[in-house]
């Protein structure tokens, strides 16, 4: 997005300083429809399970992320209120895209309702085997609702076969571009086959929502896996967020038990599932463990349905676990060896059985069927799956150990049977989801797809524990969280590299800075930390309808097509020197003085030369960090200059020694000859700190004054002085 | 030096696997991906986008597969750059030659051009429509004609009792023709068995049916149906289609009858088990022996001289089309029949190249005449020969940055500039430029100007001194007052100091440092400055 001028806004700061009276607050703003925040509209799946459905406003764009329905109702509260995305029912303007995480009623039972009978036209993204099985699921429904209720159809198999042309399927990773600005992207989530989180990204705003999500591998699934993203907002489940799980195979093993037990007593086993997910999962187990026994019992589905379903399973083999995959070639793990389909005509049959019947949580259709002839037997055993919704003879079941069931008025059935609850869930438990909010770190977290107490308990978690921001909105509630936006500016080479240049800084510290007031011995113990802060530096031009530019500041002058006005600062002290035999002889050595050491009381007025190398000694030695070069009239070290002024009518060419000492309490040694000159202290182009300095020379003292300046003072660092005056 | 099973095992390894249009990221700089080429199940032209420019390699592509996933040139458009990597009709166009010098009585038809170049252009000039218009067109066509034709001569074969053997060249090729020929066969009512002898056939079948997400679209459609990706998998299991490691395998003795249809590695006719069958079939007249474009025919079959088996040759498409010629040619040498079809046409390159809209092509040197440039003015053409570096000119001078949101004071200069220093932190990821500005407040003396331009007013800068209770005298250096000279201001008030303004150059010099600081204020507010 570019910087149009009519766009950003300066704010003058009422300061009172007044070297801000020129100085603005510059805020961006991109774009009149980009509304600086992310909202989510919760249709459904807020502080509940089912229907789930969530409609992100980011960027400009909306994207509904699932349309489920409600398994627990059947009047209006089973589809999400589509009436708060459009009041005018022109959903296609209203959305930019349906993404559906995975196959699962809850997840995406109102979609053919939503295309085909409200009418949405627009794109719709779902992986491959999303996209393969959620019509068998959509039919089995529509056929459940249809035949065994008799209710009146929401809508039938031609919808759902239209409304999967209109699906376009996607692969994991693979980045989808949806229009210019909208990116989005599938995750593996492990639930069932070709579960996905997505991500979705316009601009500088990005969000996840995960969809149903499992943590750990399961028999057929591999677990959730993701990037690490920069995320404004994490949209998570949270079926079980008080709950963590122990291992999983402690349960299967329990399971497999408990079935085993059951067939070598000669009893039936009934195991009612959906004909997807849990069923192959429990195939495998099954198949695998059977594979061990020396007299394997049939296992017998019930149904094209799971048959089919298993088809669909090869091919998508590479959405299975690792394990699963790799054996593909020798023998697909869908193709079961003890696996066939059931003969109804044998469900009285003597001998054990296993049986997988549809539906789930035997709220009718033939796993009620077999469970009422099934039931009253102590032999034989029924599975239950981990969640049944309340009303059905699971939900019942579940509840106590009910010795009778009342089906309906006139029909009872005697429970007899032994019941084995299925205590592994291809959801994630509670340490799951703290793993993934905090591998993501999103700057937000909203919770759905959960139960409200637990909910709040992972909320108050999520913030306390990860200091992340945390909501889980009820129905028909929306949340708004600001979003990143960037400017983007072209920078230049000059700036980039300058910012990757290793930035090292070399700080003294001297342990005893504060003891005296200026005397140090330069051979005092200087302690010398480096610091590579990699503080970048650079100028930001902001122009009327142009792109925002980044330069350095050695690139703005010509940029701007200006020349340099260079604002200096200058200082002339004179400088007395004395004590003169307190330079060392290799001082002396090094430097062209002609001096006679013998003879303090006879030093000679030395040269400007002379007198500019004697101070270059001084600081060399004071300031080995710093880098002072000797030139020919001056020395310099980065913009600061010092020389001998040359200015006869200099008006400070005339400062008494007197001035000195009442400036700063020191006095040149009275009893020895001191030499004075003027010296020049200049600093060109700086932004300097008004500190004073005193740099002893011998015990002589010279003071620049308010032209000390600089971020840098002979290579010390401001900060490295500080507030403390510095006291060399 | 011989490569171990672990060496290969190893190599493999190091492989890192990605999917269509998955981002990697390099580097932190450079993002690469991947998008279907069209030719075989995950080929693929690269993208890499850096922060300088955003290149493409092309490589061989088919508009429309039959098996694998078209050819995604969509994903393509908009890079600065296109590394054209596509061979296919360098070999084409000699293979051709070659044939037509081969036979002295070639029995060529010229089959008229099958596109006019000008006449389906009418789309803006973008090329999409074009392109478009390429789906569904004679190109597949041509090719289901002949893989229908070697059917037809496949079953020629069978009915006269003498076996067929195709060598297993591109692996899309093998995978139809076992869904044709067993087609054929089967309207034919002709009971006929079909090997794939390969170390490796179990394993590749088995694969083809597991990877919906790399096909076409027609067979993803046989995925949501339920229906296998491939007839191969019905075939296997009626029985029909029977997959050995090698010829060797105690199995394929009893199930082996003739006539029969094998494939088999290895097209060169040198290696694999199809040099066994080839001995044993070259001498019968009633055999077929497939081969596909690119194999020197002559030299090939040499080992086995006398050849009565018949030969047919055929080219499939390998490739963006660049040549004009749909070239069909039906010649005899050896007694035996090789026919060849070549399909070269120019018209692919073009419309791709408008519609991807390239700054720069660049085209191995051998294409200079093929692809001529002059009638392109959207992108500059370059030319490349091998172990030659080419040099191409840079496209942006700048990086793009982006930079987190909040802003320190800046300041206004001009009416429509505004200026603001930023002290931050440069993160480079995922190819991006990030600047993260610092948090830490900037002290006020920080944001006094480090940098000033302009001439300096004296008036205005009278007045602003004034404003800070500054007062002092102007001393004009000569008699000119022009802007090149000194001028002093001497200031007395509240005490003393001296302003000594030059052209370019301002010097303050003043004993007390907060007069010295109140003289800089003035003189930076009356400047332009950052
Ligand atoms: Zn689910
Ligand atoms: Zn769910």
């Amino acid at each position: 997005m570019g910087l149009e001028g009519d766009t950003w806004q300066e704010k003058s700061l009422a300061a009172g300083n007044l070297l801000q009276t020129k100085a603005r607050k510059v805020q961006l703003q991109l774009g009149s429809h980009s509304a600086m925040e992310i909202e989510s509209l919760i249709l459904g799946a807020g502080q509940e399970v089912g229907k789930s459905c969530v409609v992100v406003s980011i960027g400009g764009k909306k994207i509904m992320f699932d349309c489920g329905m409600h398994m627990g109702y059947l009047d209006h509260r089973r589809y999400p209120d589509f009436s708060l995305i459009s009041k005018s029912g022109d959903f296609d303007k209203a959305l930019t895209c349906i993404i559906i995480t995975h196959f699962h009623l809850d997840h995406v039972g109102a979609l053919p309702y939503f295309t085909e009978v409200c009418g949405y036209r627009g794109p719709i993204y779902m992986t491959y085997p999303t996209k393969a099985l959620a019509p068998m699921m959509l039919e089995d429904y529509r056929k459940v609702m249809v035949e065994r209720r008799g209710e009146q159809e929401q809508f039938s198999s031609d919808h759902i076969v239209e409304c999967m042309k209109k699906v376009t399927a996607v692969d994991l990773k693979q980045t989808v571009q949806v229009d210019n600005d909208l990116q989005i992207r599938a995750y593996y989530a492990g639930h069932v086959l070709g579960a996905a989180m997505f991500y979705a990204k316009v601009g500088d705003s990005a969000m996840v929502y995960t969809g149903d999500y499992n943590m750990t591998p399961d028999r057929h699934l591999g677990a959730a896996q993701i990037d690490r993203l920069r995320l404004d907002l994490l949209i998570t489940e949270s079926t079980y967020a008080t709950t963590v799980r122990d291992s999983k195979y402690a349960r299967e093993r329990e399971f497999l038990k408990a079935v085993h037990k059951c067939v070598a007593g000669g009893g039936k086993v009934l195991i009612p599932t959906f004909a997807l997910g849990r069923a192959q999962e429990l195939c495998i187990l099954l198949d695998d463990y059977w594979e061990r026994m020396t007299r394997p019992v049939v296992i017998n589905i019930d149904g094209g349905l799971t048959i089919q379903a298993n088809m669909y399973y090869k091919m998508l083999i590479s959405w299975t676990s690792q394990k699963v995959k790799d054996t593909y070639a020798t023998r697909n793990a869908f193709d079961f060896k003890h696996v066939c389909s059931f003969d109804r005509s044998l469900i009285n049959a003597p001998g054990p059985c296993v049986l997988f019947a549809t539906p789930g949580m035997i709220s009718g259709g033939f796993s009620l069927e077999v469970f009422k002839q099934w039931a009253p037997s102590e032999m034989n055993l029924v599975t239950l799956p981990g969640y049944c919704v309340a009303g059905t003879i699971g939900h019942k079941l579940m509840s106590g150990k009910p010795t009778k069931i009342d089906l309906d008025k006139d029909t009872q059935i005697d429970v007899r049977c032994q019941i084995h609850q299925l205590s592994f869930s291809p959801h994630t438990d509670a340490k799951g989801i703290m793993d993934l909010v905090k591998f993501l770190s999103p700057k937000h977290v909203i919770l759905v797809h959960g139960e409200k107490p637990k909910m709040a308990s992972l909320k108050g978690r999520i913030q306390s524990e990860l200091g992340i921001p945390c909501y889980y909105p009820a129905n028909n509630d929306a949340v708004h969280i600001p979003s990143t936006q960037y400017v983007k500016a072209d920078a230049t080479d000059t700036f980039i590299r300058s910012c990757l240049n290793p930035n090292f800084e070399f700080l003294k510290s001297s342990g005893e800075s504060n003891s005296d007031l200026g005397f140090k011995d330069s051979n005092a113990v200087q302690l010398v930390q480096i610091r590579d802060e990699r503080v970048a530096q650079g100028i930001l031009i902001l122009e009327n309808r142009k792109k925002a530019k980044v330069v350095h500041q050695d690139e703005l002058l010509p940029m701007l097509g200006v020349e340099n006005h260079e604002v200096k600062s200058a200082y002339c002290c004179p400088v007395h020197i004395s004590n003169l035999e307190q330079i060392k002889p290799n001082e002396l050595s090094r430097s062209n003085l002609s001096l006679d050491p013998s003879s303090r009381k006879n030093a000679l007025p030395l040269s400007k030369c002379s007198w500019l190398h004697l101070l270059f000694e001084k600081l060399s030695n004071e300031l080995p960090g710093g880098d002072i070069q000797e030139l020919k009239n001056h020395l310099q070290l980065e913009s600061f200059h010092v020389s001998v002024c040359s200015n006869d009518n200099c008006p400070y060419k005339t400062l008494e020694v007197s001035d000195i000492k009442s400036d700063t309490g020191l006095y040149p040694d009275p009893c020895l000859h001191a030499y004075s000159e003027v010296l020049r202290f200049e600093s060109r182009g700086g932004n300097f700190p008004i500190n004073w300095l005193y740099v002893p020379i011998g015990r002589g003292v010279f003071k620049p004054s308010s032209a000390e300046f600089g971020p840098a003072w002979f290579g010390m660092k401001c900060k490295n002085l500080g507030s403390s005056s510095p006291r060399l | 030096m011989c490569l171990s099973v672990a060496d290969v095992k190893d190599c493999v390894q190091k492989i890192k696997t990605l999917k269509y249009a998955e981002e990697v990221c390099y580097n932190g700089t450079l993002i690469i991906k991947a998008f279907s080429s069209g030719l075989e199940i995950g080929t693929s032209n690269w993208t890499i986008n850096g922060p300088r420019r955003n290149i493409t390699c092309l490589s061989s592509s088919i508009f429309e597969s039959a098996h694998a996933m078209n050819f995604d040139y969509h994903s393509l458009q908009g890079n600065d750059l296109i590394l054209f990597s596509d061979f296919s009709s360098l070999h084409g166009t000699t293979g051709v030659c070659k044939d037509s010098d081969a036979s002295s009585n070639l029995h060529a038809c010229q089959a008229s051009t099958a596109y006019d170049c000008s006449s389906p252009r009418d789309d803006n000039g973008n090329g999409e429509g074009f392109i478009k218009s390429l789906f569904n067109s004679e190109e597949s066509l041509e090719e289901m004609e002949k893989l229908a034709f070697i059917c037809s001569c496949a079953i020629d074969s069978v009915k006269e009792g003498g076996s067929v053997l195709i060598p297993i060249g591109h692996l899309g090729i093998v995978l139809q023709l076992v869904e044709q020929i067993s087609l054929s066969l089967e309207s034919a009512n002709l009971k006929v068995p079909i090997f794939i002898i390969s170390t490796i056939a179990e394993d590749i079948l088995a694969f083809t049916n597991v990877v919906p997400e790399w096909l076409c679209e027609q067979r993803q459609q046989k995925l949501y149906s339920g229906e296998p990706l491939f007839a191969h998998v019905e075939l296997i299991k009626d029985k029909k289609l029977h997959l050995f490691p090698a010829v060797y395998s105690p199995n394929l003795l009893g199930m082996w009858q003739e006539p029969c249809i094998v494939f088999s590695p290895h097209w060169s006719l040198r290696l694999g088990p199809v040099v066994h069958l080839l001995r044993r079939w070259c001498g019968d007249q009633k055999c077929l022996l497939v081969l596909e474009q690119g194999v020197d025919a002559d030299l090939a079959l040499l080992p086995f001289k006398p050849m009565k088996m018949k030969v047919l040759q055929c080219s499939f498409r390998c490739g963006i089309k660049y040549g004009f010629l749909l070239h069909l040619s039906r010649h005899y040498f050896h007694c035996s029949t090789v026919l060849t079809f070549s399909v070269c046409r120019l018209q692919q390159v073009q419309p791709l190249l408008e519609m991807l809209k390239p700054k720069f092509v660049l085209l191995p040197e051998e294409l200079r005449l093929q692809i001529p440039s002059s009638n392109t003015h959207l992108s500059s053409f370059f030319y490349y020969t091998e172990n030659e570096t080419l040099r191409v000119p840079r496209l942006r001078d700048f990086f793009e940055a982006d930079l987190a949101f909040q802003f320190q004071p800046g300041r206004l200069k001009e009416e429509n500039k505004c200026l603001a220093r930023l002290k931050g932190e440069l993160f480079i990821e995922h190819g991006k430029h990030l600047f993260v500005l610092g948090k830490e407040p900037v002290d006020s003396s920080q944001s006094r100007p480090l940098l000033h331009w302009g001439s300096l007013d004296l008036n205005l800068l009278l007045k602003r001194l004034r404003e800070k209770g500054i007062n002092g005298s102007v001393e004009q250096s000569g008699s000119d007052i022009g802007p090149l000279n000194a001028c002093l201001i001497h200031v007395y008030e509240p005490n003393k100091a001296l302003i000594e303004i030059r052209a370019m150059s301002t010097i303050i010099s003043a004993a007390d440092e907060t007069l010295a600081s109140l003289i800089f204020e003035a003189v930076s507010s009356v400047l332009d400055g950052i």
